[in-house]
């Protein structure tokens, strides 16, 4: 299940949607919105998506997952809007038969999905604000 | 024979244009990469960002592609998710 959402993420909906009799290991990776970067004080972030092309890229990226590793199911949601510290920015679940797969996969999703998935944060500080990764 | 193209910009692409669309006039048989160098021309500003992809119809397209005016054209800062 590939989704985005600008409502918070409820965790304890996707990781029933992952719960199988086959599945021997969940392996839940949340990205959380941290409250400095590089030591400067952040206040808020703003994510915005390529909304169509964002779920296919992050399709395409479970699709390989499932070719790579013997996923029984998985999860991606991603939030867009303002999202204040503390909050759930992205959450990756993998459903597997035991825990290596799980951790294998959960971790190609969210590290690919930095690499090619168009969606864009900002970061708002008390004192500017800065798109990431914008500039050289 | 040129024709008009409708462009979505994204993020640092739209901060910087203050435009969430714009419409680029380019050559019938216009690759990506030429619409490119005219979005460098009209928008100066753009040649800060580190790298700009373009997207076709939802998939990054080659610099070599050819457009087509029905083509959904999107402009791909680099991207910052998770």
């Amino acid at each position: 299940m590939v989704a985005l959402s600008t409502d918070p993420i409820d965790v304890a909906s996707a990781l029933s949607y992952l719960q199988s009799e086959q599945a021997g290991a969940l392996d839940l990776f949340l990205g959380v919105v941290r409250d400095n970067t590089q030591d400067r004080p952040v206040d808020r972030l703003d994510y915005e998506a390529y909304d169509r092309m964002a779920v296919s890229e992050i399709q395409k990226i479970v699709d390989e997952a499932h070719r790579r590793w013997a996923v029984l199911r998985c999860v991606v949601i991603h939030r867009t809007g303002t999202l204040r510290i503390g909050e759930i920015a992205v959450l990756i679940g993998v459903a597997t038969a035991h825990r290596a797969d799980a951790f294998d996969a959960c971790r190609y999703i969210i590290d690919t999905i930095k690499q090619t998935v168009p969606i864009w944060k900002k970061e708002i500080f008390t004192d500017g604000e800065v798109w990431v990764n914008a500039h050289p | 024979m040129n024709s008009t193209i409708s462009v979505l910009l994204f993020g640092i692409a739209r901060d910087l244009t203050g435009q969430s669309t714009v419409s680029i006039t380019l050559d019938n048989d216009a690759s990506v990469g030429d619409l490119l160098g005219q979005l460098h021309q009209r928008y100066p500003s753009l040649t800060g960002i580190r790298s700009l992809l373009v997207a076709v119809n939802g998939e990054y397209a080659e610099p070599e592609q050819r457009l087509s005016h029905n083509d959904e054209i999107a402009i791909i800062p680099p991207v910052s998710g998770g």
